[in-house]
């Protein structure tokens, strides 16, 4: 069968799924939607957690980035795995314990403070559509390359899919579609490093062909090929860093404190039966994560391997067709400035800015660059979004792996944007209606809120997908950021000082939120030819400056508690009560 | 609210809400100190695992990344490889220990759920 009919039936039929889980499993009332009804299996919820975690970003993006990064591209693979050790260390067992809706519902009630929920509100609200804009960015990419449909209808498509069940089913149906969705995108990552990692090594689990010898009869090892080969082009070696390791320490530790602070994956842990059952949860949230994030470096290694060995010195009228298929959905750009016919590959961006496409065809057939040509030797400009999704066929693998990978990385992308916007949709109809503006509302208002409120987030995602702002990939570090250095230690200390008050609390909030958002926007926006670590702040980036927001959070939160006075006895007591497991109900409305 | 004050010590009244029926501590009441002594195991344990998980981390795979990867492990320089496999196998074990843990301390001071 072609490949194209083999990709519209895995998708199509994966999309069918995702609907059939929907009808099945509708809300019927706001603690169902909200929550699931909190009677979700702590195994299943391990897996809709790693559906809802695992994003564009780690299906498609990652294994490129840190194919080309090496080293420094581990502050990923440690920071997103390493955050799930906090969470289920210091938050995900008292949060459930505590058994309310939302992560603005702790931060109000512990903090005794509208105030205080409103800020949750405002962080928890930024940094969801900070997220879903580049989720949506994925669901664009693999409509436009491997549907062959315009990237507005895919975004319309995507979105009607989960808008059916969202909407439809709220966290029951999100959480039993992130099941389903968590199983296909595993598999449409698993199969083709399999493929490649025998390919590449002899060796089938790609963990252990990392570091096994390449089967070329060099008697390299992977890793120590890529190392010489990648030397010799001019670049740094693969396994050796080229970033401060203080900016490494602090990127890596933001990353962390950011995974455990974000909304859409602590809500996660209020839908499981017991407090024991978050910590259960947790544990198979990061199992199943892990599988896909020990395998990516093995994937990033092979990739880098195969591109070198396809693409360098091979003349481009003789260069495999998904070179050319990239090319045409502008991801790839060669400029023969050579003049010799022959792709070289080296160092250094080949041109300044991404390719400008003139609409000419070049003497061998490429597409015309406008871009003004840099010094360096390298001619090729390649997006690193492409390297998972063009794996199985740089590889040659069969058609249906390919259209596998097609329906995987859309699972990613949908099942992290359908968990966003119940979060999103969840603070507004609970946090802002229901606590602060409407109190007196019924179940069912509250729940037609929900919904209008989800309806109104998708289309919003869905118009920052069709019309991506320019920011979008510069502003992730916000998400991350913002979350480490506010929802994250006000939660902490929410749990683990009984004595934390609302001014102590609010300040630190504001303080981190403030200075991050700050520090970022300086050097993104404002000044962005200052960006570089002469003039950074201890020499950390924006990317690692939530570490700092954090920690002047927490100084703050600790110097406004020492000069006002102790919380109220209850809420004292309700911090003792959520310390101990025993008794945690299901989240009711009252 | 679980806590409830009479006169100097507070006693925690086990509340079992929509819980099924469970026979082995519905008579126990939890005391203050009991409370207390439960929390300070559970701290202890805490700055075990967040040690552990601090080391393979930020220590062996980034501070101390560099003086390890002279030393070659299955085909990985050793640094390199805590920093992109082997930090990740260690946070697994961190959680797994600490669920068993957890659940022994629970039940060792009579608060656990099941």
């Amino acid at each position: 069968m072609e490949t194209q009919t083999l990709i519209y039936i895995f998708v199509g039929a994966s999309f069918a799924l995702y609907v059939g889980i929907a009808i099945w499993s509708r809300a019927g009332s706001t603690s169902e939607f909200y929550v699931a009804g909190g009677g979700v299996h702590p195994v299943a919820n391990g897996m809709a957690t790693a559906a809802d975690w695992m994003s564009a970003a780690s299906f498609i993006s990652m294994a490129g980035i840190i194919a080309f990064a090496g080293y420094d591209g581990s502050v990923y693979l440690m920071g997103w795995t390493g955050g799930y050790v906090l969470l289920a260390l210091l938050l995900a067992p008292y949060l459930r314990k505590f058994g309310q809706f939302t992560v603005p519902d702790f931060i109000g009630e512990r903090y005794y403070s509208s105030t205080a929920r409103i800020v949750g509100v405002i962080c928890l609200i930024f940094i969801s559509f900070t997220y879903v804009a580049g989720q949506m960015r994925g669901v664009g990419i693999v409509f436009s390359r491997f549907l062959e449909v315009e990237i507005e209808l895919g975004v319309i498509l995507g979105m009607a899919v989960v808008f059916v069940y969202a909407v439809l089913g709220g966290m029951k149906g999100i959480t039993y579609t992130q099941v389903a969705q968590y199983c296909v995108l595993i598999f449409a990552y698993l199969v083709p490093a399999i493929f490649i990692s025998i390919l590449v090594t002899s060796n089938p689990i790609p963990q252990l062909g990392l570091g096994s010898t390449v089967a070329d009869g060099s008697g390299m090892s992977v890793l120590a090929k890529l190392d010489a080969t990648l030397v010799d082009l001019g670049f740094t070696a693969y396994t050796e860093g080229s970033k401060a390791v203080i900016d490494v320490f602090a990127i890596t530790f933001a990353l962390m404190v950011g995974t455990a602070g974000l909304p859409h994956v602590i809500v996660r842990f209020f839908t499981v039966p017991k407090v024991s059952d978050a910590r259960i949860s947790a544990l198979w949230a990061l199992i199943f994560i892990a599988l896909l994030y020990t395998t990516a470096p093995a994937v990033a290694a092979f990739a880098r391997i195969n591109f070198i060995d396809t693409v360098n010195n091979t003349s481009y009228q003789e260069a495999p067709a998904w070179l050319k298929n990239w090319e045409q959905i502008g991801l790839i750009g060669w400029m023969d400035k050579n003049g010799d016919g022959v792709i070289q590959y080296g160092a250094g961006a080949p041109y300044e800015g991404k390719p400008a496409y003139t609409g000419e065809t070049g003497a061998n057939g490429e597409r015309v660059l406008s871009n003004t040509p840099t010094g360096s030797n390298n001619e090729i400009y390649v997006d690193r979004d492409i390297f998972v999704l063009a794996n199985p066929e740089i590889a040659q693998l069969p058609g249906w792996v390919i259209a596998l990978v097609a329906a995987g990385g859309l699972a990613a992308a949908l099942s992290t944007a359908a968990g966003l916007l119940l979060v999103v949709s969840t603070s507004i109809s609970h946090d802002l209606m229901k606590k602060t503006l409407m109190p007196k509302i019924t179940d069912k208002q509250e729940l037609r809120y929900a919904r209008i409120a989800a309806a109104v987030a998708i289309g919003v995602a869905g118009y920052l997908g069709i019309n991506p702002p320019g920011f979008v990939a510069q502003v992730v570090a916000f998400a991350f950021g913002l979350a480490a250095a506010s929802l994250f230690p006000a939660i902490l200390m929410g749990i683990f000082m009984r004595g934390m008050n609302r001014e102590g609390a609010i300040a630190g909030m504001v303080t981190g939120l403030a200075f991050t958002f700050a520090y970022i926007v300086f050097f993104k926006f404002v000044s962005p030819e200052l960006n570089s670590s002469e003039h950074w702040f201890l020499g950390i980036s924006p990317e690692g400056i939530g570490t700092v927001g954090m920690v002047l959070n927490f100084l703050v939160a600790f110097a406004v508690r020492l000069a006002t006075s102790a919380p109220p006895d209850e809420v004292q007591d309700m911090v003792e009560d959520i310390r101990v497991p025993t008794g945690a109900g299901v989240a009711h409305t009252h | 609210m679980s806590g409830s004050n009479d006169g100097g010590s507070n006693v925690y009244h086990h509340e079992g809400g929509n819980m099924p029926p469970h026979d082995h501590h519905d008579t126990e009441i939890l005391t203050e100190e009991n409370v207390r002594s439960y929390w300070h195991a559970n701290l202890r344990l805490l700055g075990l695992l967040l040690a552990v998980w601090f080391i393979v981390s930020f220590g062996f795979g980034i501070l101390f990344a560099d003086p390890l990867n002279s030393i070659q492990f299955f085909g990985f320089k050793l640094g390199f490889w805590w920093a992109q496999q082997g930090s990740i196998y260690v946070f697994i074990g961190l959680i797994a220990y600490y669920v068993f843990a957890m659940k022994r301390i629970d039940r060792r001071y009579g608060v656990d759920d099941d």
